[in-house]
């Protein structure tokens, strides 16, 4: 507001509302929190879908996780793990006010996160080729469509390839599992997104030495994000790739 | 409530005639803005807004019920009446109104501090309020929405309306629910001014944060279960479709996980509102504020155990059922003990009939009833009967017109001269409390006969049982005189902020930061000085209070009457 | 109830067995809401009016908390809330416990009419006649979307839901006319989803049961027969033979008996299995089987299913009784069968038009 005097130079800034830093800095770390636990419940309702289900329809579900790529899912764990660590560092360093340091960590996660979403392009465009994707045109264990070739697949380096099963279970209960899994999973893409967004606008403020960029805070929140993004797919991805018979 | 202004006498000084209100006047310092009270006040209109929609939608319904066949409408225009009723009643007005209003607008006052803690995010919250409101308004004039406000499917998802437009603004209403109960928790627990411990906190904000705790919890698992409406709509999905093998009772269980709280979200911060008025006009320290405190508390946690007791006759198992209707019958208990306490609060004080405590009253005894009808309704062989029809739609509207807005109006008229730093006309006031109340009771309390005796809900036509009609007839009766009494307020409090009388910084005698440590209208920064609190809230003397009114009128708003 | 004019009823009327145990409880409760409702609101009035600002009362020694006062207005609500939850679960269970002797009626509820399909084959749609005095039991489930079978002269509601059976059970007790209502909010005809139910006096059931319902002309298919039909129509013997064969187990004696499934998971054979061994075979296939079946779900209407499973039922090892039948009568739901129900049943909703004219020819 208009009293609001923008302190430059030494120290952290604190905005007008605020009588000290520390009350500053906890505050938006216990908003974060709050807003972390309404997207537990935003996606605990998904998990709880997910558990009746497959309780229901175990064998359809043991029959359709087969056609999922577990070497992607995998591969794509790896790198949602690594990056956590990059940005657990990049807290790290903005502690410390290394800002090149926290720069290269946040870049190397950006880039992570980028990763991600090309493994995830993959897996999507092999699934909307093998008519898997659960809308009117789904086609599941119909051996017409089942042996269709799809380029995802084919341009993927032979270690990420997985044999083919055969499609098992009811068509029907294999469109249910395939709308959780594109639901559940696309919305965990659209965190993605939302963090590559949210870790870009941060690294463009510390180059630009934003005066909204005054201690490490932000980079916190951004990295408590992040670190909620994946621990979601820590969930999803035994739940989906990795279901036991 | 006793507190220090550091450097003593500074009170005295005469201030400027700043305040929030004409701090700037172009219309971008209001749409721009980051103060927690424009901002409340932005809310105020909009909401105000959305319920004059819902409002006539609800005249149109009652309208039509007067005849056993129906009279304007077809059956189809009928169901969009009062899907547009119930959407915008219950998410654009009752689940915002208190806390988004009063709340926004008091949190910070009360707890001595300058602002919330997040004052750009609860800019972004009322944009994103008023572009859910948007969306819904637009899928009703691109066509309208017919599966009511509960959006069961497989109805919702085979229907060939704009359901799935209606759907993603209430998805973005209910963010910007979620933004502001996150706001208001980190407000509530980080920006107390020194001194301000948690007992020494107002019951209005307890009453908050135990509401802000609900929606948090709550409101995400609703916006994903209609937003799975959305991608089955949209998208050919099938998460609760029957044909592959899905559970439509699941929708309902998930929808209710959130809306059975959603009614606590609605009533909570009126239990606030009522708290605080009752107090202030009986002039006397509240009575059990403890038991008060944690009953909100009790409530926010307990609502949670209860959602299944809309399902009694959904096919859940009668375990189930069981389980659901016990918990159910012990969360009365919450709301029976600040009954039982509001009413204990008004022995030995000094009591005084002014417009907000009419409609505190008048909150109580509707409340009462609401509350006591939920039993019928908690009870699992009564629920067989009356659940689905006319009964339980005067229960959840004793519950909450009779309880959530009676609550806003009280609470609106209580702060309204700290608002506005005017004073509206009592007399008007008081007439319009009881003119709402008596039509509040004759339009609904009919509804619980012709529900008993077996009228559905949600039905257009009744030409089989053409003698429910003189309970129909009585209700719209009654709607027209609540009707008069919701718009009269409207009127002359439009009136007061413009041409009513100046009040002074304190207009009621009441304690409280936001009344004695803060100019009415307040200033942008709320208060002169750092606050720092001494002393508990609500230290009210009846006895010195009476006697001032023994004799004469001392020229307190409100006078002895 | 009244006088003159003023006669109007402050309860539906009584016709079932629970109705007066429900409106017993019912009354009960009401009566203790009015009572804590007086009770609060005298405390509010006396308050209010004594303690008024400005009269000359003992203000001194203001009580702001009392833990013991605060228990007994904790406690005694309690107490008697536990108190009215054990009658009222009492009470539940009693109706929704279904008895074991029941004329069995069949529901399908449907935008916007509810079909009824009695046990000797007679179909209705919007009318139920039941006979005085004989539990009833209903089994329902529903075509589209959910809808509520209510009936409140029986004191009994429950939901119809797409994809599962739900049941309802009552007694009624006294002979006349009464409502049949939906009351879940089913789409643009909701509210004329009504019907009658008629409950008869034994003489006249028998009479109107041996007259098949006074609308065939010729005695309808039972519903084991209409099942036995679906049966070889659809050529179900040709697998499921009288004893377990490598392509099928038989299904002689199945039901109510416990299936063990290749996931290793057991199950009942009720009806609900059934329904879904018969829409879903894929899903719990039988330990032993591979899975062969075609899938149903899409073929088979749910009044189909229900009377398969009515058929599987009759199969008993003494009975098992799988040549192909000669088919004398026509296919039901056929054309060959136009009784006035079926034309109603193709019209979708066509159900209620014949009493909203009757209603307005009057």
């Amino acid at each position: 507001m208009s009293d609001h005097v923008a302190k430059h130079g030494d120290g952290p800034e604190v905005y007008f509302q605020y009588e000290d830093i520390d009350q500053q800095q906890e505050s938006y770390v216990v908003g974060m929190w709050s807003f972390l636990v309404t997207e537990v419940m935003f996606f605990g309702a998904l998990f709880l879908i997910y558990t009746l289900y497959r309780w229901k329809f175990h064998g359809t579900f043991f029959g359709a996780h087969e056609q999922l790529n577990w070497k992607m899912g995998g591969l794509n764990t790896m790198v949602l793990l690594f990056s956590s660590v990059m940005v657990a560092f990049a807290v790290h360093f903005a502690q410390k006010g290394k800002t090149n340091k926290q720069l290269v960590c946040l870049g190397v996660t950006l880039l992570c996160a980028f990763g991600f979403l090309v493994i995830k392009t993959f897996e999507y465009g092999a699934k909307f080729d093998h008519h898997l994707f659960p809308n009117h045109s789904f086609s599941y264990a119909d051996p017409e469509h089942h042996e269709s070739k799809s380029w995802w697949d084919e341009a993927l380096p032979a270690a990420l390839k997985i044999e083919k099963h055969e499609q098992e279970g009811n068509p029907k209960n294999a469109r249910l599992f395939y709308s959780i899994y594109f639901t559940m999973t696309g919305l965990h893409g659209l965190h993605v997104i939302i963090g590559i967004i949210a870790i870009t606008a941060l690294m463009v403020l510390i180059k630009i030495r934003s005066p909204l960029i005054t201690d490490y805070i932000p980079t916190e929140l951004v990295g408590l994000y992040w670190h909620f993004v994946d621990l979601v797919w820590i969930f999803l991805y035994p739940l989906f790739y990795l279901i036991p018979r | 409530m006793s507190s220090t202004v550091i450097e003593q006498g500074t009170v005295e000084k005469p201030h400027s005639e700043k305040n929030y209100l004409n701090a700037d006047h172009t219309l971008k310092s209001w749409l721009l803005t980051v103060d927690h009270k424009r901002i409340g006040i932005l809310y105020l209109i909009s909401v105000t807004f959305f319920f004059f929609i819902g409002a006539i939608a609800a005249a149109m319904i009652r309208y039509e019920l007067t005849s056993p066949k129906g009279i304007l409408l077809s059956s189809e225009v009928y169901n969009k009446t009062f899907s547009a009723h119930g959407i915008y009643m219950v998410f654009q007005f009752l689940v915002v109104a208190i806390p988004a209003v009063l709340g926004n607008f008091l949190i910070p006052i009360m707890i001595g501090a300058r602002d919330m803690a997040f004052p750009r995010l609860n800019l972004l919250s009322w944009y994103m309020f008023i572009t859910g409101g948007a969306l819904i308004t637009l899928s009703f004039i691109l066509g309208g929405v017919d599966a009511g406000w509960t959006f069961y499917v497989p109805l919702s998802t085979i229907s060939e309306n704009q359901i799935s437009l209606c759907l993603v603004g209430i998805f973005i209403t209910g963010f910007s629910s979620i933004f502001t109960g996150v706001n208001f928790i980190a407000t509530i627990h980080k920006m107390r001014a020194p001194g301000m411990t948690w007992y020494r906190l107002p019951l209005f904000i307890w009453a908050h944060y135990a509401t802000a705790v609900v929606v948090i919890l709550g409101t995400p698992v609703v916006a994903i279960t209609l937003f799975l409406v959305v991608v089955e709509r949209g998208f050919g999905f099938g998460i609760f479709s029957p044909e592959l093998g899905g559970d439509p009772v699941l929708f309902q269980h998930l929808f209710w996980f959130y809306s059975h709280p959603a009614v606590y979200i609605m009533i909570l911060p009126a239990f606030g509102v009522v708290s605080e008025i009752i107090t202030c006009f009986s002039r006397r320290p509240i009575f059990g504020y403890r038991f008060i405190a944690y009953s909100s508390l009790a409530i926010a946690f307990l609502g949670f155990a209860v959602w299944g007791h809309h399902m009694f006759i959904s096919s859940q198992s009668a375990f189930q059922g069981i389980v659901f209707s016990i918990i159910t019958w012990v969360l009365a208990i919450p709301s029976a003990i600040k009954m039982f306490n509001w009413a204990t609060t008004m022995y030995k004080g000094s009591v005084h009939f002014s417009t907000p405590m009419l409609y505190a009253l008048g909150f109580m005894g509707l409340f009462l009833i609401g509350g006591l009808t939920g039993l019928h309704l908690a009870s699992l062989d009564t629920d067989i009967h009356v659940t689905g029809t006319y009964f339980i739609v005067a229960h959840f509207h004793y519950v909450m017109v009779g309880g959530t807005i009676l609550g806003y109006l009280g609470g609106i008229h209580f702060w309204f001269p700290k608002m506005f730093g005017r004073t509206y006309s009592e007399v008007w006031g008081r007439m319009s409390a009881m003119i709402v109340f008596v039509g509040f009771n004759l339009t609904f309390f009919p509804q619980f006969m012709v529900g008993y005796l077996g009228m559905p809900r949600r039905y257009h036509y009744y030409y089989f049982a053409p003698e429910w009609q003189i309970y129909h007839v009585l209700s719209t009766a009654g709607s027209s005189i609540l009707g008069l009494g919701f718009l009269m307020p409207g009127i002359y409090l439009t009136y007061a902020i413009f041409k009513g009388k100046k009040a002074g910084a304190n207009p009621w005698g009441a304690k409280g930061l936001e009344w004695e440590n803060c100019d009415s209208p307040p200033i942008t920064e709320n208060f002169e000085k750092p606050i720092i609190v001494t002393g508990s809230v609500y230290d009210y003397n009846p006895e010195e209070d009476s006697k001032l009114y023994e004799d004469e009128d001392t020229g307190m708003l409100g006078g002895k009457y | 109830m009244g006088w003159g004019p003023f006669q109007y009823n402050i309860m539906p009327e009584p016709a079932s067995e629970h109705a007066p145990y429900y409106d017993a409880l019912f009354m009960t409760i009401t009566g203790l809401a009015v009572f804590f409702t007086i009770t609060v609101v005298a405390m509010i009035i006396f308050f209010a009016a004594r303690y008024r600002r400005g009269t000359k009362v003992n203000r001194k020694n203001i009580l702001t908390h009392h833990t013991g006062l605060e228990l007994i207005w904790m406690g005694v609500p309690l107490v008697l809330a536990f108190l009215m939850f054990g009658w009222s679960t009492k009470n539940y269970m009693a109706v929704r416990t279904m008895p074991k002797e029941a004329t069995e009626i069949f529901c399908i509820g449907k935008k916007w009419m509810w079909h009824f399909q009695h046990m000797n084959g007679v179909r209705e749609n919007n009318e139920l006649h039941v006979v005085v005095g004989k539990p009833v039991k209903i089994t329902m489930i529903s075509q589209d979307v959910i809808h509520a079978l209510y009936l409140p002269e029986m004191r009994a509601q429950y939901m119809v839901v797409p994809g599962r059976y739900t049941e309802l059970a009552f007694t009624p007790t006294k002979p006349g006319r009464y409502k049949i209502l939906c009351a879940m909010h089913c789409g643009t005809q909701h509210s004329e989803m009504v019907g009658q139910l008629y409950v008869m006096n034994p003489s006249e059931y028998a009479d109107w049961v041996d007259k098949g319902g006074n609308k065939y002309k010729n005695k309808p298919l039972t519903i084991q027969e209409a099942g036995a039909q679906i049966y070889s129509e659809k050529g179900c013997a040709n697998c499921h033979t009288g004893t377990d064969n490598p392509r099928a187990p038989t299904l002689v004696g199945i039901y109510e008996k416990t299936r063990k499934f290749t996931d290793g998971t057991s199950a009942v054979a009720d009806r609900e299995y059934l329904r879904e061994a018969i829409k879903m075979p894929h899903n719990r296939l039988t330990a032993g089987w591979e899975n062969t079946m075609p899938v149903y779900g899409g073929t088979l209407t749910e009044l189909q299913v229900l009377q398969l499973a009515e058929y599987i039922k009759t199969l008993t090892p003494g009975k098992g009784d799988f040549v192909r039948q000669d088919v004398k009568h026509s296919t039901p739901g056929s054309d060959g069968d136009s009784s006035a129900v079926d034309i109603a049943n193709k019209g979708g909703s066509a159900g209620n038009a014949q009493f909203r004219t009757s209603e307005e020819r009057r």
